[in-house]
């Protein structure tokens, strides 16, 4: 897998959304982008990269778009 | 007499404060909250959708200054459901944002971006002298059962909880929790009893708003579910700079040992403390402290009765338990005990049924200097994120969908076996839609067939595992 699929996926299997919503996605845009569903996909992708975020990361991760550019702070080409 | 009906007496002092900064003082709020109250006129029944937003919590005021009863529902309530209320409680009035959906009425007064309808609806009952508020027992499952609150419930529990809190003048509180959900109301109703500030925000605790207005309005407090302090572990609570927190508070489920040992390090080394509580909608909203001089020696436990409260344990006999670290039901005596339920408009004239006595239906022990611990559970619930799920209730509910369907799990985990495979989507998108239960909180799995014991009776042991 690229890590643009192990991206897309934490978010498809941490979520439950479909793929082709992904591009769309923001922080509490749907039902389960809630609190909980933020805390399992910051973790999802914290194991599928092996990367610990900063705390101002994790609040400020409100979209799809917009974490892609936090994984290229950790350094994760995607 | 209700301490709202008296909070004009602190004039400009500030009452509530906006997402965007905004003031709104005691006198303000007041005028405001009577214009609502004396749109609605005489006494009657009211629906509320609750937010964290001034006209949400004006309205409040407004009815219970003018004795007008209001059921306070999440704004995220299925239209079902609302119909489903509305039908069974007739309410006069419903006190909602504009656009709300599932409402239907003439529009007969505006504040902000909330409106009052009048819903014409048939009023076929009356409503007992002493109530003054119905809250929903969790929501989660969309159950019509509210709680009858009274005068003298709120007034009672406000009072115990701003005495052993030591709620100040100076405080202020941002909100955490939903003001429909008891803990979230009752931080309300503590601060402006005392002529504190109220930082209302619909951001979450992952949001950066949430910070940035807790650390511009210099919050002194909040409040949190179990879950809460998951967040603030991953967000790494300790390394933040939020010098105006003077303590933070906890109730909502049981928050494990080593996690309540995690945070009494982290508040003592910020010079805050850590309030542990335990509470029910039927108790009004806190029953047990901890105070946080025992924070440490007695960690893990729920602390003590509140000011005013007793609690005890009695066996399956009925029979009081006097010998420490013997496990009973705990019981709890004391003025906030709420009236009882109401399962439609024609429960509303009930008089007090619980007498000042609740069966917590939680399962506790008290050690030999008088804390209690909860252990367990009577009954088949967990709590998800701080919010009851009665499991009998929801396994009625899917079953009706046409789901075969058995309910387990632990807090903040309900596992759901269904016996097809092919209904996973149906069965997610049920609980997402009709109920207030996260996608996160619950598993969906599959097992060939759901194990019965002879009377046909689930074997919820035999899940385990599986």
């Amino acid at each position: 897998m690229t890590n643009l699929e192990k991206y897309n996926q934490a978010f498809i299997t941490a979520l439950g959304v479909e793929e082709n919503m992904l591009a769309a996605l923001e922080y509490q845009s749907v039902p389960q982008w809630d609190s909980v569903g933020h805390m399992q996909l910051i973790a999802a992708l914290e194991d599928e990269f092996d990367i610990m975020f900063d705390t101002d990361d994790i609040i400020d991760f409100s979209s799809y778009e917009r974490g892609k550019e936090f994984m290229k702070k950790y350094e994760v080409d995607l | 007499m209700l301490f709202y009906k008296e909070i004009e007496k602190y004039g400009d002092a500030s009452a509530l404060i906006t997402e965007k900064g905004t003031v709104i003082s005691y006198q303000e709020l007041v005028a405001r909250a009577d214009q609502i109250g004396k749109a609605a006129g005489q006494r009657c029944l009211v629906f509320s959708i609750c937010k964290n937003v001034e006209e949400s919590v004006i309205g409040y005021v407004g009815f219970l200054r003018n004795d007008i009863v209001p059921v306070l529902l999440s704004p995220d309530i299925h239209a079902e459901l609302l119909a489903d209320l509305l039908n069974s409680y007739h309410p006069s009035y419903v006190w909602a944002p504009a656009g709300q959906a599932g409402i239907a009425g003439t529009v007969i007064y505006r504040d902000g971006n909330y409106e009052l309808y009048r819903t014409g609806m048939v009023v076929d009952y009356s409503l007992d002298s002493e109530l003054a508020l119905l809250l929903t027992t969790s929501g989660s499952t969309g159950s019509p059962k509210l709680v009858r609150q009274s005068w003298n419930n709120i007034q009672s529990n406000t009072e115990s909880i701003v005495e052993y809190l030591g709620i100040a003048q100076t405080d202020r509180a941002i909100t955490t929790l939903p003001m429909n959900y008891t803990y979230g109301l009752s931080i309300i109703n503590s601060h402006l009893c005392q002529g504190a500030t109220i930082i209302l925000t619909e951001a979450t605790l992952l949001d950066k708003t949430f910070w940035a207005l807790l650390k511009s309005q210099k919050a002194t407090t909040f409040g949190g579910v179990p879950y809460t302090y998951e967040m603030l572990k991953k967000l790494r609570f300790e390394r933040m700079d939020v010098p105006s927190l003077r303590y933070i508070t906890q109730a909502g489920g049981k928050l494990v040992k080593e996690m309540a040992e995690e945070f009494n390090q982290i508040c003592l080394k910020k010079d805050m403390q850590l309030i542990i509580m335990y509470g029910q909608t039927e108790a009004t909203a806190r029953m047990a402290y901890l105070p946080w001089k025992d924070a440490q020696r007695k960690a893990g436990s729920i602390g003590i009765a509140i000011p005013g409260g007793e609690l005890s344990l009695i066996d399956t006999e009925g029979n009081g338990i006097d010998e420490p670290e013997v496990v009973g039901e705990m019981l709890y005596r004391g003025a906030n005990v709420t009236l009882g339920y109401a399962e439609s408009r024609h429960d509303l004239n009930k008089p007090d049924e619980n007498k000042g006595v609740l069966h917590t239906g939680d399962m506790a022990k008290r050690d030999k200097d008088g804390f209690y611990y909860v252990v367990g559970r009577k009954k088949r619930f967990l709590k998800l994120f701080g919010n009851r799920v009665n499991l009998d209730e929801l396994e009625n509910l899917l079953k009706k969908e046409g789901i075969e369907n058995a309910c387990t799990g632990q807090d903040d985990h309900l596992k759901i076996y269904i016996t097809h495979m092919e209904q996973e989507k149906e069965t997610i998108d049920y609980l997402v839609s009709h109920t207030a239960i996260s996608r996160g909180g619950f598993e969906v799995r599959h097992i060939a067939e759901i194990p019965r014991n002879e009377s046909g009776k689930i074997l919820y042991s035999a899940l385990e595992g599986k």
